[in-house]
């Protein structure tokens, strides 16, 4: 491990990840398709890694505490995207649409 | 000349995933997200954790959109806006600029532990190190979740007898 001066400070990289969590935030709001919802769920993941991967190299890099974390956040979001398409497509079969708001069986 | 390459990298990440909040074509959508997700591994690039960025492409990029086109394919989602969109698109760009309102007012407001343009490099061996030694109990169980997940998906995917 060596320390390196850095020419782009760390709240350009937390700027970055604010904004491209923001962007998923929009996306999950407005689309209707639940596969759609599942990519911008996978931008704000992103987002997240990038923010722990950054706190990790500038502040805090002794145990890899927030790169580790990134790690598992990509393990688990694996886990995530295959369980989730598995719904979508059990959904599509039974009900012929993959829209969320078309899905209205739990609610009164 | 990182800060060229990090505006770079930044700028295909934004792009990318703005395309794909709003294209119109699921599928257009799908490759836009690459884009996005290949940004995000320069991004782990210039934080010096290399290891991030070859998993990022080789997980993300790789195994999760081809995941997601097949999904697309399997469901035939139509190609208008109407059905892709919701009608609360006004009301989600105001949440979300103002999530990113409070982020940024909180950022600048934080007082960082230490001189914030210093940056420490992580050598591969070191993050296997910490992976197997310290980390290697939640590594276990990690694998235990994908494992279950795995079954999970193919129990849910599978065809039920006398469904078409």
């Amino acid at each position: 491990m060596e320390v390196i001066e850095q020419s782009v400070p760390l709240e350009h990289f937390l700027v970055l990840s604010a904004i491209l969590f923001s962007i998923g935030v929009f996306g999950v709001l407005s689309r209707r398709n639940a596969v759609l919802i599942l990519m911008s769920v996978e931008l704000m993941l992103n987002a997240v890694s990038i923010n722990l991967a950054a706190f990790a190299v500038y502040t805090a890099p002794q145990l890899f505490i927030g790169i580790i974390f990134a790690l598992f956040v990509i393990a688990i979001a694996a886990a995530e995207v295959g369980l989730a398409l598995a719904i979508v497509l059990r959904l599509f079969r039974n009900r012929g649409t993959a829209n969320v708001d078309e899905v209205a069986t739990l609610k009164w | 000349m990182i800060d060229v390459f990090f505006y770079i990298f930044a700028a295909t990440v934004i792009a990318g995933a703005l395309g794909t909040v709003l294209v119109r074509s699921v599928v257009y959508a799908a490759l836009f997200f690459i884009a996005s997700l290949v940004g995000v591994a320069g991004v782990y690039i210039l934080l010096s954790v290399e290891f991030l960025a070859l998993v990022q492409v080789l997980l993300y990029a790789g195994a999760v959109t081809v995941l997601i086109l097949f999904a697309l394919t399997l469901t035939r989602v139509e190609e208008l806006r109407q059905r892709v969109d919701g009608g609360q698109r006004a009301m989600a760009a105001v949440g979300a600029l103002g999530l990113f309102g409070v982020l940024v007012a909180v950022m600048s407001q934080t007082e960082w532990p230490r001189d914030v343009n210093q940056l420490t490099t992580v050598p591969f061996a070191s993050i296997g190190d910490a992976i197997f030694n310290r980390w290697a109990v939640p590594f276990e169980i990690a694998s235990g979740v994908l494992l279950v997940a795995l079954v999970g998906a193919i129990i849910l995917a599978m065809q039920e007898e006398g469904e078409v």
